[in-house]
């Protein structure tokens, strides 16, 4: 080791009741270096992210940072020796200006009154130190989410950080902003900052990593340079299996019966302000993707679909029928079914346990006075916990104490233990790991040879080839066109995303 | 990853355990406390003046967890109890039968729950606000009800309702037990309870589920107002009067607090309803404490809030981890 490590953790540990987080964890961080700490879910980087910041304190193993052993307590002491984090969530206060939410508990001022113009001033250099234009008066919640991840960043790096900690920044910005993101983290590294970059993207991994430590289960695989550790390589050290290239294969054509009506049909069904109107039908046992940037409108489509939102023009037909989706409920009540992008907020109960989240959607459609008994209600989710692979000590844990990608399989099955014809997936595999990301895909798989439409939307466009036999693709909030069969290819799906194709 | 899977205690323990320290701290000043006489086959006794003192604001407590539970609050409930005993001022006055009587209070307190519910639910005006409305005009309706006059009711059948006895036992606890029980039921054995306490963990995630959240809310102001206005109906009967100005005063306060000493938290989600009967019974029996340790009115709160801080600090999770560590570290030592 020729430069001396801005931090080192021997031999960390960490359990939970039930469960072992961190085994014999070592990890080392040198001063100018961005590193990836990468693993499956449950692999235990949450673990040692939050035990580095002050949310848990570890059980056993030392923390140095620099020469200095600490023991953190809290995140505000994590601060205060310069362990700065950003968290894949923003956790700032949306109803507060940027200023404030960048200086928020280490205000400036004098005699407990408020020194307005400091704060001004200290957020706007915090966010010129970064490069990033915004107006520090604007209210957080009225800008993108990126542009508040930004604002995050800033406010980390308002103290005097020696270690960021990036926990899964990425997963809600386009190709532009990561690369913005990146500027800045370089950046960073050019100060002789240590940068911690926890991420799902391994293209990302390559483009701005120098080193890699995987984590499996809780303990450490390895620690490798990232220019001598090939892909392949890398996603078998995740998985601890090999990967098989056919994970990597395009999904085919769909086998569709033409004899028998579209499972949905949407005719010219747009909403002012939400999407200007499209046409989209899915047959049974076909995957049709839903592909465009951040913001060109397939979120708001599938809200549309749902009943989340009103249509104000166009038709859809469910089946032989004609159907006006008032709330969500409605379209429950047809058979449909909708994996929201947002878990937090549109998804889990989080107080409620795994099994309540399981049955909810089903016990909602069966109504009040039906109510599934309690051994109905286990069976179903024995079942589908064994049937996706769900990681949860007993089906009565709280939801909120899985992991993410867990927390996705729970909400999967919710849908699926209703029995749709159609279901919605909106991003399934974002912020999850690579493992539960095959899981999920082979899961797409199985439904649609079950005869289930499947409605998928996704960033990743190696994930919409293989998973979809045709991509309808939507541009600034108007459909751009559909790929199927030949023209369907990352470079035509990305050209179209872009605007640089013209399918027709 | 889970820092507590298990869930060591039962959540009715730290109410449970409040009350019984309160009666025993009775026992102590007085060893009669607990001692119970049966005249001409009724029972007396300082439990059961508690329990009949504490049915009343057991059942407004009822109310108010499912409300609670929904995320909600509901101020009004005080202003329903004084509009009901209005109400049945007014029917038996005029010679009304019992059954039409009982059935307008509790009518009343429905048309209450409906508002609110209404303007909650549907409207979309928030929880403390909108019930607020009621609770400030309720008094003012209940007012008019009797035109300003404190209404003496003298009807031994209506009496009966707050004082009466069956088979020994007095009658108004007996029918608030009933009610809990009825109400554990509906709530537990359709999917009523789930869909309520699915709707206060995560409204917005709720109605993607496809559960109807407006209605599982409005549901829940409805029965709370119908609690409220039975309870005015025992109020009245109580002191055979109907008192408009003071009729349920404070008691939207009280049962706040059975609610959450009774261990379901105001953010809404999981609620407990025996914890609510248990916290009720707690905050009577420690009315009727004072009331026998000769403690002024004046001051009785103050000893209450002293309570309700020691029963939420304990019930806090920072307190529950803390004696955590106490508990093993005696054990490592």
């Amino acid at each position: 080791m020729s430069t001396p490590a801005l931090l080192s953790i021997r031999n960390l540990g960490k359990r939970f009741p039930g469960v072992v987080a961190l085994d014999g964890v070592d990890f080392t961080v040198r001063p100018g270096e961005i590193h990836a700490l990468l693993g499956e879910n449950g692999a235990g980087k949450s673990t040692l992210i939050k035990v580095l910041t002050g949310v848990y304190s570890a059980d056993s193993g030392e923390i140095r940072l620099g020469e200095k052993r600490i023991a953190l307590k809290a995140p505000k002491e994590a601060e205060r020796e310069g362990i700065s984090t950003v968290y894949q969530e923003v956790n700032l206060v949306p109803s507060l200006s940027v200023a404030e939410n960048i200086t928020l508990g280490r205000q400036p001022g004098r005699f407990g009154l408020l020194d307005w113009r400091g704060i001004r001033a200290r957020a706007r250099a915090a966010l010129a130190r970064l490069e990033i234009e915004c107006d520090v008066e604007a209210e957080l919640g009225s800008l993108s989410i990126a542009h508040q991840q930004m604002v995050a960043l800033a406010r980390a790096l308002d103290t005097s950080a020696r270690l960021l900690i990036l926990d899964e920044p990425t997963a809600s910005l386009d190709e532009r902003e990561v690369e913005e993101l990146f500027a800045v983290m370089r950046r960073l590294r050019a100060t002789g900052m240590g940068i911690v970059f926890v991420t799902h993207f391994l293209d990302q991994v390559y483009a701005i990593c120098d080193r890699i430590t995987v984590l499996r289960n809780g303990r450490l695989v390895g620690e490798y340079l990232s220019s001598q550790l090939p892909r392949l390589e890398l996603v078998g050290k995740m998985l601890g299996r090999d990967v098989t290239a056919a994970d990597s294969a395009k999904a085919g054509p769909a086998v569709v019966n033409p004899g028998r009506p579209p499972v949905l049909a949407a005719r010219q069904l747009g909403r002012r302000g939400g999407v200007s109107p499209l046409d989209l039908t899915l047959h049974a046992g076909e995957v049709v993707g839903l592909g465009g940037l951040l913001g060109s409108g397939r979120t708001e489509t599938a809200r549309l679909l749902f009943g989340v939102d009103q249509a104000d023009e166009g038709k859809i037909r469910v089946g032989e029928n004609e159907v006006v989706f008032s709330t969500p409920r409605d379209a429950v009540r047809r058979h449909l079914a909708f994996c929201s992008e947002d878990r937090k907020t549109e998804g889990i109960l989080p107080n409620l346990s795994v099994r309540e989240n399981l049955i909810v959607a089903l016990q909602g459609k069966r109504g009040l006075l039906r109510p599934l008994r309690r051994a109905e209600q286990e069976k179903l989710c024995d079942h589908y916990i064994r049937a996706l692979r769900i990681k949860t000590s007993t089906p009565e844990t709280p939801i909120k104490h899985l992991s993410g990608g867990n927390q996705q399989k729970v909400l999967l099955a919710r849908w699926l233990a209703t029995q749709p014809v159609l279901i919605i997936l909106d991003e399934p595999t974002r912020g999850i790991d690579i493992g539960a990301k095959q899981e999920i895909e082979h899961l797409i798989a199985r439904l649609r040879a079950e005869g289930l439409a499947v409605l998928f939307i996704s960033s990743e466009v190696d994930e919409m080839i293989r998973n979809c036999s045709r991509i309808l693709v939507l541009r600034e909030r108007r459909p751009a066109g559909v790929l199927a069969d030949d023209s369907l290819t990352p470079g035509r799906l990305i050209a179209l995303m872009a605007g640089t194709l013209d399918a027709s | 990853m889970p820092p507590e899977q298990k869930r060591n205690l039962s959540p009715l323990v730290w109410p449970l355990a409040g009350l019984c320290a309160l009666v025993l701290i009775n026992v102590a000043f007085d060893p009669a406390f607990l001692s119970l006489s049966s005249i001409d086959g009724k029972l007396y006794g300082t439990p059961i003046d508690i329990l009949t003192q504490g049915s009343r604001t057991m059942l407004v407590a009822l109310g108010m967890t499912l409300v609670i539970a929904t995320g909600g609050v509901d101020l009004s409930v005080g202003s329903v109890v004084a509009i009901a005993g209005a109400v049945c001022a007014m029917l038996l006055q005029t010679g009304h039968s019992l059954a039409l009587t009982l059935a307008a209070a509790v009518g009343a307190g429905l048309l209450a729950g409906s508002i609110n519910g209404a303007l909650v639910a549907w409207i979309g005006v928030q929880p403390i606000v909108a019930t607020l409305i009621l609770m400030v005009a309720g008094r003012g309706v209940a007012q008019l009800i009797v035109e300003g006059q404190v209404v003496v009711i003298s009807n031994p059948a209506f009496d009966f309702v707050a004082n009466g006895f069956v088979v020994g036992l007095p009658f108004a606890p007996l029918l608030v037990f009933a009610l809990y029980g009825l109400a554990h039921c509906g709530l537990r054995h359709t999917s009523l309870g789930l869909f309520v306490e699915a709707v206060g963990d995560n409204e917005t995630a709720s109605r993607f589920a496809g559960l109807a959240a407006t209605k599982v809310k409005g549901f829940a102001y409805l029965f709370c107002g119908a609690c409220a206005g039975l309870a005015g109906v025992m109020v009245a009967a109580n002191i055979k009067a109907a008192d408009s100005y003071r009729a349920g005063e404070n008691m939207e306060l009280d049962a706040i607090f059975a609610v959450v000493v009774g261990g379901t938290a105001l953010t809404g989600g999981r609620f407990l309803l025996f914890g609510t009967a248990i916290g009720a019974l707690l905050i009577q029996t420690l009315t009727s404490t004072m009331y026998n340790l000769g403690v002024p009115p004046a001051v009785a709160p103050v000893p209450k809030a002293l309570l309700i801080v020691m029963v939420a600090w304990l019930q806090s999770e920072r307190t529950s981890r803390w004696l955590r560590g106490l508990v093993k570290r005696k054990a490592a030592a």
